[in-house]
C-alpha cells in the first residue's frame, strides 16, 4: 500500500513536472496552451469546493482535458498566477491594482470573469440566544468595541472573535463591507485578539463547540451545526437571513462576487472552460453547493 | 592503486561533511538578503512594536516573538520534569521487561507527525481546556504549550536516558556501597554526574518547540495580542513559526511583507543558533571533563 502510494506520488510529481515545461515551451512560441489539455487551477478557499464540482463534471464530460483544482486563499492563487505556475486563478476578492501591476511585468493581462455569487454568513453557537445583528453591531464585535453578549441582550458571556487568515478573499471583504461599513476613509482593523484560523472548516467546528464564538464564513460552508444570524443594514431595517433569493434581489447585506482570473485572453481549452462554467450547465452547480448562480437566471 | 582509491573515497567524505557548513551558510546568506531590507523599510519603532496586522502595514513583531517566548517556555516547564523522570525510570529502575516495552512507545511518539497532534488538540483538548478551566476559548497559549510538551518530551527523554547510561557503573556501586538508597544514588551520584547530558536534552528540546509549526498553528488560535499579563498564558497568541507558514503564501515576492516575514526568519535562526550553540558548548564541557577524568 505505501509502495504504491508512493509511486503515484512520484508519477504524479514527473507528470507535474513535465506539463509545466509543456506550458513554459509554449508560452515561449506564443501559442499559449491552445495544444494543452492540463488546465492547472489554484485559489479561493470559498470557491475550492466550487472549482472541484466543474472540473470533476467536466472531465466527465470532456475526457480529453484535465483540470486540477487546489485552495490556499485568493492571494495565494493570484501569486501564482503572476508567477506563471497556474493557468487560472479562483479569486472571492477582485484582483489588487498591484498585482495587476505585478502581472504586467510579468508581461500579460489578467482577465476577469464573474463565475458565481456568495453570501457572508455571520454565524453563532446553537446555543446563543441571539438571532439578529445589525451589521454596525456586527462591526463593532469586531472592533473590539463589543466585548461580551449581554451588551447586545444576550447572555453574559465573553465574546470570542474568529476570523479566516490574512490571505482570504473572504477577510479582506469582511474588512472593507462589515468592519469598515464600506468607507473608503475608515482605516479600523480587526480588534488584535480575533483569533486567525487557517481554514473555514476551523471556524464551523469551533463556533458549533464554542458558546462564547462568533465567526463568519460564505455560505456554502455554513452547516446546520451552527446558526446563521439575520443581518440588517441599520437600525431599523429589516433582519435577513441569506438565501439564494435574498442575495439576487439584494436585500442581504453582504454578499459579492466570486471571480476567476486568466492570464490574458483564455483560448483554447481554457476558453471552453469558461464558456461551459457559464452555461446554465455549469452554474447549475452553484445552487447545488449553497452558492448563488451570475445574472439571476433562476 | 589502493591508496588511490582510499584518497578518493575520504575526499568524497570529508566534501560530504563539509557540506552542511556551506548549506547553513547559505541558507543564512539567503535569509540575510531578504530579509535585512525590510530594516530599511519599516522604521525600527514600527517593526518592534505590538500590532501585527500586515496587509495594513502594522508590522510589529513583538507579539510573535512574545508568543513564541510563552508558548516555548511553558512547554520545557511540562516536558522538563515529565521527561527527566521518564528517562530516568527507564535507565535506573524499570526492571528489562518494562523498559522493552516503554522505549518503542516513546520512539513512536517521537513519530506521530505534529499536524495529528495538531487535529486531536483542536478537537479533544481545545474543547476539554475550555470547559475544564471555564475559558473564553480553548485556543490558547496553554494548549500549544501543552503539545508542544508533548511533542518535545520523546526529545529529552532518548538524550538524557542516553547521558545516565553513560554514567559508569562503578559510580552506582560506591553510593550503594556508602549505604546510599536507590532515590539517594540517582538523586545524589546519577544525576549529577549525567548533569551536562541532561542539560543538552533540555536544550534541543527548547528547539525542537521553538521551531515546531503546524501543531502551534492548529491549537493556539494565531491571535497577534502581546502576552504581557499572567492571563495571556490562557488567551490566544501568535507564534513566529505560524506567521510564516500562514502568510508566506500570499506575500508578493520583494514586498515589505515578505521581507519581514525573513526578518521574522532571521530572528528564529539567531534563537535556535543560540540554543544549539550551548547545547554543545555544554556537551563539549562534559567530554573535556572525562578525558580528565579517564
Amino acid at each position: 500500500m505505501r509502495r504504491f502510494a508512493i509511486i503515484l506520488l512520484i508519477a504524479t510529481f514527473i507528470f507535474t513536472v513535465s506539463c509545466t515545461t509543456e506550458n513554459f515551451d509554449s508560452s515561449k512560441t506564443n501559442s499559449d496552451t491552445t495544444n494543452s489539455t492540463y488546465i492547472q487551477n489554484k485559489g479561493s478557499d470559498t470557491l475550492v469546493n466550487l472549482a472541484l464540482a466543474w472540473a470533476e463534471e467536466y472531465q466527465r464530460i470532456h475526457p480529453d482535458v484535465e483540470i486540477s483544482v487546489t485552495g490556499g486563499g485568493s492571494g495565494t492563487g493570484f501569486t501564482a498566477l503572476i508567477n506563471g505556475t497556474i493557468d487560472i486563478a479562483n479569486a472571492s476578492r477582485q484582483i489588487k491594482p498591484e498585482e495587476i501591476e505585478q502581472a504586467q511585468a510579468n508581461g500579460f493581462e489578467p482577465v476577469e470573469f464573474v463565475v458565481a455569487n456568495d453570501a457572508i454568513a455571520v454565524i453563532v453557537n446553537r446555543n446563543n440566544p441571539i438571532e439578529e445583528l445589525t451589521l454596525d453591531q456586527v462591526a463593532q464585535i469586531y472592533k473590539g468595541e463589543v466585548n461580551n453578549w449581554n451588551e447586545l441582550g444576550g447572555e453574559d458571556r465573553p465574546i470570542v472573535r474568529l476570523s479566516r487568515e490574512t490571505n482570504s478573499g473572504t477577510h479582506i471583504y469582511f474588512l472593507e463591507e462589515v468592519i469598515r461599513l464600506g468607507s473608503k476613509e475608515d482605516k479600523s482593523i480587526f480588534s488584535a485578539d480575533t483569533l486567525l484560523l487557517p481554514s473555514s472548516e476551523g471556524i464551523i467546528s469551533e463556533v458549533r463547540d464554542n458558546p462564547n464564538a462568533i465567526g463568519y464564513d460564505g455560505l456554502g460552508y455554513v452547516t446546520a451545526d451552527v446558526k446563521t444570524v439575520a443581518l440588517a443594514k441599520q437600525t431599523g431595517g429589516d433582519y435577513i437571513l441569506p438565501t439564494v433569493k435574498t442575495v439576487l434581489d439584494l436585500t442581504y447585506p453582504i454578499s459579492r462576487s466570486l471571480f476567476i482570473y486568466t492570464r490574458g485572453n483564455p483560448t483554447g481549452a481554457i476558453q471552453d472552460y469558461l464558456t461551459w462554467i457559464l452555461s446554465s450547465e455549469g452554474q447549475a452547480f452553484t445552487t447545488k453547493l449553497g452558492f448563488v448562480p451570475v445574472g439571476g437566471t433562476e | 592503486m589502493k591508496s588511490k582509491s582510499e584518497h578518493i573515497i575520504s575526499r568524497s567524505i570529508m566534501i560530504a561533511g563539509m557540506s552542511s557548513i556551506l548549506f547553513i551558510l547559505l541558507i543564512f546568506l539567503f535569509l540575510l538578503k531578504e530579509g535585512t531590507p525590510a530594516l530599511m523599510e519599516v522604521p525600527l519603532g514600527d517593526l518592534f512594536s505590538t500590532r501585527w496586522y500586515p496587509i495594513e502595514n502594522y508590522f510589529g513583531i513583538l507579539p510573535l516573538i512574545g508568543g513564541s517566548l510563552l508558548v516555548t517556555f511553558f512547554s520545557i516547564l511540562i516536558a522538563l520534569p515529565l521527561g527527566v523522570c521518564t528517562a530516568v525510570y527507564i535507565a535506573e529502575i524499570a526492571p528489562p521487561a518494562i523498559k522493552q516495552v516503554l522505549k518503542p512507545i516513546i520512539e513512536i511518539l517521537a513519530g506521530i507527525p505534529s499536524v495529528v497532534l495538531g487535529f486531536i488538540g483542536i478537537l479533544v483538548l481545545a474543547p476539554f481546556l475550555r470547559n475544564i478551566l471555564n475559558l473564553p476559548t480553548g485556543l490558547t497559549a496553554f494548549t500549544g504549550a501543552l503539545l508542544l510538551a508533548f511533542i518535545s518530551i520523546p526529545t529529552i527523554v532518548s538524550i538524557a536516558e542516553d547521558a545516565l547510561y553513560a554514567v559508569p557503573q562503578s559510580y552506582r556501586e560506591a553510593a550503594i556501597a556508602l549505604g546510599a538508597t536507590q532515590w539517594e544514588t540517582i538523586w545524589g551520584v546519577t544525576l549529577p554526574a549525567a548533569r551536562t547530558g541532561v542539560l543538552t536534552a533540555v536544550m534541543l528540546g527548547i528547539g525542537r518547540s521553538l521551531g515546531e509549526t503546524m501543531a502551534v498553528m492548529m491549537v493556539t488560535g494565531n491571535a497577534p495580542v502581546m502576552p504581557n499579563k499572567i492571563m495571556s498564558f490562557f488567551l490566544p497568541i501568535r507564534t513566529m513559526t505560524a506567521t510564516i507558514a500562514s502568510e508566506m503564501g500570499e506575500v508578493a515576492t520583494s514586498s515589505t511583507h515578505y521581507h519581514v516575514l525573513f526578518f521574522i526568519g532571521i530572528i528564529l535562526f539567531f534563537l535556535s543558533l543560540i540554543i544549539n550553540v550551548s547545547a554543545s558548548w555544554i556537551s563539549l564541557r562534559r567530554r573535556s571533563r572525562e578525558q580528565l577524568v579517564s
